[in-house]
């Protein structure tokens, strides 16, 4: 197989105007990925998997990432002026630098009739909160079927173009993403607001804290 | 039957069974098969839509197994997730285990040593011996041979649990594999009773298939029953012997070529109608390459450390980097994905399961098929919602 660089150059020469870059893997595995934007996502993936040379057919699996905002701190050499009157040395300066948190969406794609693999793509969203839409792959893929919406339901990513975006494991009612980063377990999942709970907060205000209350109106309403 | 109902029903639908009026045709049925009917191997619900008896539509549901593995993975250590890995596909645990682990030695550059390897490959085999007859046990049972083999299938497979049972103390639950080798080695004997459960095995094979494979009842209602085109099963992600029914030559045990597997001699079988006689067929046929595997792994296997001496479990942390790692398990391509920031934890600890993508073409196979016939494709996909649901 051609290696990532080879692809990506392919990849940009086909498709003017999309960024493709490398993202290189430091572990042993070196399993090194192509990062695309999300507006030349589906092409390129179709590219992909037709291109005779590659001939990525299947997409064995897709799997959602969140990445939430950190701050990284970069060594930089910076010119300081020498306070003495002589010419401004050089400086190690740490320098902090806080990188927009982004949801990822990646792809580990084989070719069977080839027998090669894994081509590593990644596609990745303008931040965690309001857009957090990416391309669908299930049209290049049926496999992404059911893991995209699995990435939807755990993570939030919208994928545009999904034939049956719905959630998947959780339940249809289920708010949040359990699978971010930054994801509060609520105290107790069964809860849900009972008459007792009106009850008590009526009670409360009949009997203020002190002016004797019944023992039972001072128990407070579950959260 | 599509677009708005020209006769709205007066009093609103009930939440099991919905007739959908249609002037010309007749009514549709909405049939919810499940979560706790018998037939679907656990949890696990399908939405039906039937024109008399024929499938018209067909919804699975998930879910009801959910216990976000992947995010317990995510907080807890490395090792610590090994016997969490038993509980995805609690039949096969020890592919399950080696799966794992071999994704975290790929992210570490963890070394094994031979005669793990070779206990890897033997556990793995008689892990697919006992997760094919079972297959072929529930298989018939979901035809209405309520029983006989289901009871023959696990009479056999009781032997292998044994086996697995005095190598790692726990039947099912093994918690076997290390990063860098297994736990324990074999006590005095067990290589050697290993060898007499697959001396046999293939009697039992002969047995068995003499009993089913030629059976009327059974032709009848598997062969032509729920064919998966190649082309469909590629590009569905479909994997293990449904892929290799549908007549598509990949197995991760040739192609990949992990652990020893190369040093053995074995064959891999194709279905030619990819239907779900073939897929039982490719299954029975797989177990006897299996039975050949284990009689050169148990021939061959060295002696020697069953841990690489710089294997680190305790405070295991790998370096920053990702992996992606596959293994050929019983059901299909078991792989996991790990992403590690340096840390204790992996960043990122997902599992690909092969159950849950095996199902994407559930809908595809039944539509047409009569409401029985359902059950047993689904029974041919062989799932377990361990794994679908994780």
């Amino acid at each position: 197989m051609e290696t990532l660089e080879q692809i990506r150059d392919r990849l940009l020469a086909r498709f003017p105007g999309s960024a493709v870059a490398l993202i290189v893997n430091l572990g042993p595995a070196a399993q090194h990925s192509l990062l695309v934007d999300g507006s030349h996502g589906r092409a390129v993936a179709e590219f992909l998997r037709d291109d005779p040379a590659l001939r990525l057919e299947f997409c064995s699996n897709m799997s959602g990432v969140d990445w939430p905002a950190r701050e990284v701190v970069e060594t930089a050499v910076v010119a300081a002026p020498d306070p003495a009157g002589g010419p401004p040395r050089s400086v190690e300066q740490k320098v902090k630098r806080l990188v927009p948190g982004y949801l990822e969406a990646v792809y580990h794609l084989f070719s069977i009739e080839l027998r090669h693999g894994p081509v590593v793509l990644r596609l990745r969203t303008a931040n965690r909160t309001d857009q957090v839409t990416l391309p669908s792959l299930t049209p290049v893929w049926r496999s992404c079927e059911f893991q995209e919406r699995e990435a939807f339901d755990l993570f939030g990513i919208i994928f545009e173009g999904h034939p049956d975006l719905r959630r998947i494991l959780m339940w249809d009612e289920f708010k949040d993403h359990p699978m971010r980063k930054d994801y509060v377990e609520p105290d107790d999942y069964e809860w849900e607001p009972t008459p007792h709970g009106d009850v008590l907060a009526k009670a409360r205000k009949h009997y203020p804290a002190g002016a004797g209350a019944p023992a039972a109106a001072q128990g407070e309403p579950r959260p | 039957m599509i677009g708005p109902d020209p006769f709205p029903l007066s009093s609103p639908p009930g939440p099991q069974v919905r007739p959908v009026h249609d002037p010309f045709h007749g009514d549709l049925l909405e049939v919810s098969m499940g979560p706790h009917h018998p037939s679907t191997h656990g949890v696990f619900r399908m939405m039906v839509t039937l024109d008399g008896e024929t499938v018209v539509k067909l919804k699975p549901v998930f879910g009801y197994l959910h216990r976000n593995h992947e995010k317990i993975g995510e907080n807890t250590s490395y090792l610590g997730s090994m016997p969490y890995t038993d509980r995805l596909d609690y039949l096969c645990s020890m592919t399950n285990n080696w799966a794992y682990a071999l994704a975290v030695e790929k992210l570490a550059g963890q070394a094994v040593p031979e005669r793990a390897e070779y206990l890897r490959v033997i556990l793995a085999e008689l892990t697919r011996l006992l997760n094919h007859t079972c297959l072929a046990g529930f298989l018939l049972q979901d035809c209405g041979a309520s029983g006989t083999p289901l009871m023959y299938a696990f009479r056999e497979r009781e032997k292998i649990l044994d086996l697995f049972e005095s190598l790692s103390g726990s039947r099912m639950m093994c918690n076997y594999q290390r990063f860098g080798g297994c736990r324990v080695d074999p006590p005095a004997g067990w290589l050697e009773a290993a060898r007499t459960v697959a001396g046999n095995y293939g009697q039992f094979l002969d047995e068995y298939e003499a009993l089913l494979t030629g059976n009327e009842i059974l032709m009848a209602r598997t062969q032509g029953v729920g064919v998966l085109p190649g082309p469909l099963a590629v590009s569905a992600g479909v994997t293990g012997p449904m892929l290799r029914a549908a007549g598509v030559a990949y197995d991760l045990r040739k192609v990949d070529g992990y652990g020893v597997y190369p040093r053995f001699e074995f064959r891999v079988p194709l279905g030619a109608h990819g239907d779900t006689y073939d897929r039982y067929m490719v299954r029975v046929l797989e177990m006897r390459e299996s039975i050949g595997i284990l009689r050169q792994a148990l021939r061959d296997i060295p002696g020697g450390p069953i841990m690489d001496p710089k294997a680190r479990l305790r405070g295991f942390r790998a370096k920053p980097g990702e992996v992606y790692s596959r293994i050929e398990g019983p059901k299909g391509e078991i792989g996991f994905y790990l992403i590690s920031e340096g840390g204790p934890n992996p960043y990122r600890y997902r599992v690909r399961p092969p159950s849950l993508i095996n199902l994407t073409i559930l809908e595809d196979l039944c539509l047409g098929q009569s409401i029985a016939d359902t059950v047993v494709i689904l029974g041919s996909i062989d799932i377990v919602l361990g794994e679908v649901d994780r």
